[in-house]
């Protein structure tokens, strides 16, 4: 692989970055758009050949068995190509190095990175035109991207955590680009305070790893995981397995930065930022680095079977739960965001089961159909004059027909149509959309895990393929089909959305249709052929695939059910009886409430976290530092300083003069005694 | 070259001094007059800096013994003329340095009463500061030490805000109610070791008894200094009160005076009762971080806000040096050093604001990003690196003292990383408030973007916040070998912590 094709790649965005930022207002908004975008373009032409050549060519055995000593079985490093930058912070036993890492993991986020990013700057030139900071929305982009690009080049705990926030600063920056909105800001420090609780247990990981296994490069952290077995560590008020407390605490930082349950509030709200910056950061890169952390770090969470069901039931949870809200919302854009956190909720659950390179399959397909979704959403909104309620649309198929069956393709790769022709006969290959592959790969590795937890999964999974079939029809027929409930204006001035919008969208649609065909086998094929495919670079359990491979055929078929229910349900709901939801809403109030306020968790988190934390902060402020230390102690004791000196002399005459002379004669008069008194001792 | 190696820390220390003559020898009080004496004191202040970073660039960090060392005796056999700095002192003064000349710049416009006692004030500060960190003289620390506060109280006291009278007072109370128990401590220490050679105080060992009680001593006057919850109480006032260059001042250099206080005598000349007492340090380290953060987060003061988040930060600081291993020390030191750029950029930053509006109140502002982009900029950069974010020099510190501790005490670890949580809290929410949001207020909408002497001033602070969040080895160099050795003395010196024991009881 080539050293400096790598370097370009991270460092061309930064460079765009830059130049936008700090320059975009003498060299004007065109050439910003111009500049980061071209720059972009390049990298991604750049990833697809370090891809393509690392993953067709047996990769170069440059860093290969770099056998770690420890345990029975020596640890085998992956295969990897690492350029060393410079030094970060080295000292007192620490030694990071800012490095680019790459091996068959990365190679696969840098395509989808870049990929994406590209397409995203692209698109953003036709959808932000009339916006008065392009410029400024540009540099973020790019400063977005490189980030993340430093976190999956990533050789070490800290570089990853390094892009982690940078990704999370970019992200609140762009949530909060239109900051003159008063709920966009509020959604920027939301999703960058609600990431920081994450961050919380990721760092707490990290100080455990180091402390544990000795050193926080991956690949010497890794080689120490064989030593851990049986070994405690004694956090807080107890002896804990090791692994098991390090594992929890980086999925702390995963749960964050992915939106998992308990943590997910901030996704949701993030949608307050321009379009292009949701399909980017909050669907296809920045909110799957959870799960590609838990992908880098498999030779870890291996160790740990506590932690790894403790993901499989977050991830299961998640997809179920996200899966529900989405079906009442009524932002287009919503809809989508919960849909993405029930999808990535589908890939943790991938990853606990040990199927990682099934999680990373999903990720890799989900990002182009999740980012044609929404950038179609955004093709949607354009039209509709920045209308985002799905009740003020409907029937715009022929205004914007290309948009349209682009939507339509997201969404036919979002609810996994396919034809599972393989059932039938053994020669013929299964065809369908994207979805297809990775989620039922997903669905069918938990069952084929044959655990307790996977038989969890494998049910919320399957339920949550209904519901994702259901709002994902819903939000198409809502937004395109029937009687349409725009104002008439805007119903006729809506209009298709420009080439520079639209060619993005082909792009990505292609990704959304070839891109499970075409990697299947590579991800989640025959054993053999993912371990060739991912060269050590995360743990591939060849049972668990196989196992996978040969459930029973109604399992295979489950799936796929749960997608025609779900499709034939919103068809009787919003076509053939649109009275239907209202109805049902009516009949089942309660419940319909608890779903649309997204379970309410807005408002306990309001309660127990929000409010207390503003209380407590008062009342240590006026009550203890106001009236209990300055009040009671200190005025008490200059009271009584008072009382005795008041007599001999006035000191508050309110003169600075007299004070500051009282006071430097009192100095003085103590310094010439201190000097006095160690001359005459002496 | 030989003069300058063997006085440079002389030179260092009184340059200074020669700068207050010429300011005083100044005829007039009129425009010109004042402005020749702000010239003057910028020149001084320049110079000076460049002779600290001569001193940084021939200083040897392999060598952990104190380096550029004069010892002159003085009065009596006592009280020497000794100078000397280490890997943990050298930083201080370049910081220091550093930091004058931009303060003479904030202070161009905005003091114009009594210019000239002014920047005699701000030269003799930095002659003490100097001090400070230069000496190896005991009775002389303690005269640099305390004869700071004398300049600091003046300049709350004349060029504060409103209420600086009180401020000023309480400022003073708080510092010299600790410092009488140092000077006691100081004569006891000189009983015992017939020395006041802090060179020759390091390899004397006190018995565990005096330990505890120098300890105290000590502690009472640094962890004011620091300031340690719950001493803190004098900074938030002082800060409000302070002109802008007085805030810089106190936040970035005084409060440093505690944390090297602390590294210089109380952990390699006490370890015993260091490590007797650190569970006490952790304690009101975590609380510190936990409570002032949330006090922090309910103020409407910009100025009260950051220096609550002062407090916040010095509580990694105290951890760090107790934890007693080389990653919390020098992540102490390191988060020392990048407070003093941070916190005097934030405060550089609210003065900027402040010249224009004469108000702190954070609901005065919103919506600035509109008129001051440039200023938004480097309000976000002084922000992102306060709330400790990887790629600022706020991070390198906080990360290796946490790791550090973390090895010692799970605990206090886990405590402390609340603070990660909080600071984005009170840090995001203040930025929203004055930056972000609709400009509606009419008193804002004139107001003007930073100008090229603003910039002159704001920008370096940006470059060394991110260059030293990239790449901290120039910090993390200078002192490892001397925090090295630092670590192993105090090792050594442990071990009668259960006699320790025994005397308390």
């Amino acid at each position: 692989m080539n050293h400096t094709l790598l370097q370009l790649i991270v460092f061309l965005p930064l460079l765009g970055a830059l130049i936008a930022g700090l320059l975009g207002r003498s060299i004007g908004h065109r050439t910003s758009e111009i500049v980061t975008s071209g720059l972009l373009v390049l990298a991604a032409l750049f990833s697809w050949i370090v891809f393509l050549q690392w993953t067709m060519g047996g990769g170069e055995a440059a860093h290969h068995a770099e056998a770690g000593h420890g345990g029975d079985h020596a640890f085998v490093a992956a295969e990897s190509v690492k350029v060393e930058l410079f030094r970060w912070i080295s000292t007192a036993g620490l030694d990071l190095k800012w490095m680019i890492r790459a091996d068959t993991l990365t190679a696969v986020m840098l395509v989808v990175v870049t990929s994406v990013s590209s397409l995203v700057h692209i698109y953003s030139i036709g959808y932000m035109h009339e916006d008065p900071h392009r410029s400024r929305f540009f540099a973020y982009l790019s400063l977005f991207t490189f980030a993340m690009l430093m976190l999956v080049t990533a050789d070490n705990f800290l570089q990853m955590f390094f892009g982690w926030e940078g990704v999370g600063v970019a992200s609140y920056l762009l949530i909060g680009f239109w900051y003159k909105k008063p709920s966009a800001n509020a959604a920027a420090m939301k999703a960058f305070i609600v990431n920081r609780v994450g961050d919380f247990g990721f760092a707490l990981g990290i100080f455990a790893a180091f402390m544990m296994l000795g050193s926080i490069d991956f690949d010497s952290a890794f080689a120490h995981v064989a030593d851990m077995e049986g070994k405690n560590i004694s956090f807080l008020w107890a002896e804990w397995d090791a692994m098991t407390v390090i594992c929890l605490l980086l999925f702390l930082g995963a749960m964050g930065k992915s939106a998992q349950f308990l943590l997910h509030t901030w996704l949701p709200d993030a949608m307050e930022g321009p379009t292009p910056v949701s399909a980017l950061i909050h669907a296809a890169t920045m909110v799957t680095a959870g799960v590609f952390m838990v992908a880098r770090l498999s030779p870890m969470f291996e160790a740990s079977e506590t932690a790894m069901t403790v993901v499989v039931y977050v991830g299961a949870i998640t997809a179920f739960f996200a899966a529900t809200v989405g079906l009442v919302q009524n932002d287009i854009k919503r809809v989508i965001a919960y849909s993405t956190c029930s999808q990535l909720g589908y890939m943790f659950v991938a990853l606990g089961l040990g199927a990682y390179s099934a999680g990373i399959f999903h990720l890799f397909t989900h990002a182009f159909f999740k980012a044609l979704l929404f950038l179609g959403a955004g093709s949607v909104i354009h039209a509709m004059h920045h209308e985002q309620d799905m009740r003020k649309m409907g029937g715009i198929k022929d205004k914007v027909p290309l948009t349209y069956w682009m939507m339509m393709i997201g969404t036919l790769a979002l609810t996994g149509v396919g034809l599972p022709l393989h059932l039938l006969v053994d020669a013929l290959p299964n065809i369908g959309f994207a979805g297809f592959y990775s989620k039922d790969s997903i669905i069918e590795a938990a069952y084929g895990a044959h655990t307790a937890a996977g038989g969890f999964a494998f049910w919320a999974l399957v339920v949550a393929a209904l519901f994702t079939s259901f709002y994902s029809w819903r939000l198409v027929h809502l937004t395109f089909h029937g009687e349409t409930r725009a104002s008439k204006e805007t119903f006729d001035h809506a209009h298709e959305s420009p080439m520079v919008m639209l060619v993005p969208l082909f792009v990505l649609a292609a990704g959304a249709v070839f891109a499970g065909y075409i990697w299947y086998d590579s991800f989640f094929g025959h054993a053999e052929h993912v371990e060739h495919f991912f060269k050590g670079a995360v743990v591939v359990d060849a049972e668990l695939i196989d196992a996978a491979h040969h459930v029973p055929t109604w399992v295979k078929l489950s799936a796929t059910f749960a997608m025609i229910i779900g499709f034939v349900a919103a068809w009787y709901f919003y076509i053939a009886k649109p009275e239907t939801p209202k109805t049902l809403a009516k009949e089942h109030a309660g419940l319909y409430a608890f779903l649309l306020n997204k379970w309410y968790f807005d408002e306990l988190y309001d309660f127990l976290f929000v409010r207390p934390a503003k209380w407590i902060g008062t009342a240590l402020w006026r009550g203890f530092d106001d009236w209990f230390i300055d009040g009671v102690i200190v005025g008490g004791i200059a009271r009584r300083v008072k009382d005795i000196t008041s007599q001999v002399v006035r000191l508050q005459s309110g003169y600075l003069y007299h004070y500051a002379l009282a006071m430097l004669i009192g100095v003085a008069a103590l310094i010439t005694w201190a000097i006095a008194a160690g001359g005459l001792l002496g | 070259m030989n003069i300058i190696n063997n006085n440079i820390l002389t030179i260092l220390t009184f340059l200074p001094l020669v700068g207050v003559f010429f300011v005083l020898i100044v005829p007039g009080n009129d425009a010109l007059a004042k402005n020749n004496m702000r010239y003057i004191a910028l020149a001084t202040t320049t110079v000076t800096f460049v002779f600290s970073l001569v001193m940084w660039w021939m200083f040897d960090p392999t060598n952990v013994d104190f380096q550029f060392v004069q010892n002159h005796a003085w009065i009596g056999d006592v009280i020497g003329y000794r100078m000397g700095v280490d890997g943990i002192s050298i930083l201080f003064i370049v910081l220091t340095a550093m930091l004058m000349p931009l303060c003479v710049l904030a202070s161009w416009e905005s003091i114009d009463k009594r210019v000239k006692e002014y920047l005699i004030a701000f030269l003799l500060l930095e002659f003490l500061m100097i001090g400070v960190f230069a000496t190896l003289d005991l009775a002389l620390f303690y005269i640099f030490f305390e004869g700071g506060l004398i300049p600091m109280f003046l300049i709350i006291g004349i060029w504060g805000g409103k209420k600086r009278i009180q401020a000023s007072y309480k400022f003073f109370f708080y510092t010299f109610a600790g410092s009488v128990l140092m000077l006691l401590a100081i004569m006891a220490m000189y009983w015992q070791a017939g020395t006041l050679d802090i060179a020759q105080l390091l390899k004397f060992n006190f018995s565990p008894e005096a330990q505890f009680w120098l300890w105290i001593a000590f502690f009472a006057s640094f962890a004011v200094k620091m300031p340690m919850w719950p001493f803190h109480r004098w900074l938030p006032e002082a800060h409000v009160e302070a002109p802008t260059a007085g805030s810089v001042i106190l936040a970035a250099v005084l409060l440093k005076m505690g944390g090297y206080g602390f590294l210089r005598f109380s952990l390699p000349m006490f370890p015993d009762a260091s490590a007797y007492f650190s569970d006490f340090v952790f304690a009101l380290s975590v609380i510190a971080i936990i409570a002032t953060s949330l006090v922090a987060l309910v103020q409407d003061d910009i100025k009260k806000l950051i220096a609550y988040s002062s407090v916040a930060h010095m509580g990694y600081v105290t951890m760090g040096i107790f934890a007693g291993n080389a990653l919390g020390i020098q992540g102490a030191i390191f988060q020392m050093i990048s407070h003093g750029i941070v916190s005097g950029a934030l405060f550089l930053s609210v003065g900027v604001i402040y010249d224009r509006m004469h108000t702190r109140e954070i609901s005065a502002y919103g919506g600035l990003v509109e008129r001051m982009p440039k200023y938004a900029f480097a309000f976000m950069v002084f922000t992102m690196a306060n709330v400790g974010l990887p790629g600022t020099s706020g991070f390198v510190g906080e990360f290796l003292v946490l790791i550090g501790i973390f090895q010692v005490n799970t605990w206090v670890a886990f405590g402390a990383a609340f603070g990660v949580i909080f600071s984005a809290c009170y840090a995001l929410w203040l930025y929203r408030r004055v930056i972000f949001g609709a400009l509606e207020k009419d008193t804002l909408k004139s107001i003007l973007d930073m100008s090229p002497r603003e910039m002159v001033i704001i920008v370096p602070l940006i470059v060394l916040t991110i260059f030293f969040g990239f790449y901290p080895a120039p910090i993390l160099d200078a002192t490892a070998a001397s925090v090295e050795a630092l670590v192993s003395h105090y090792q050594a010196g442990l071990g009668q912590v259960g006699a320790l024991a025994e005397v308390a009881h």
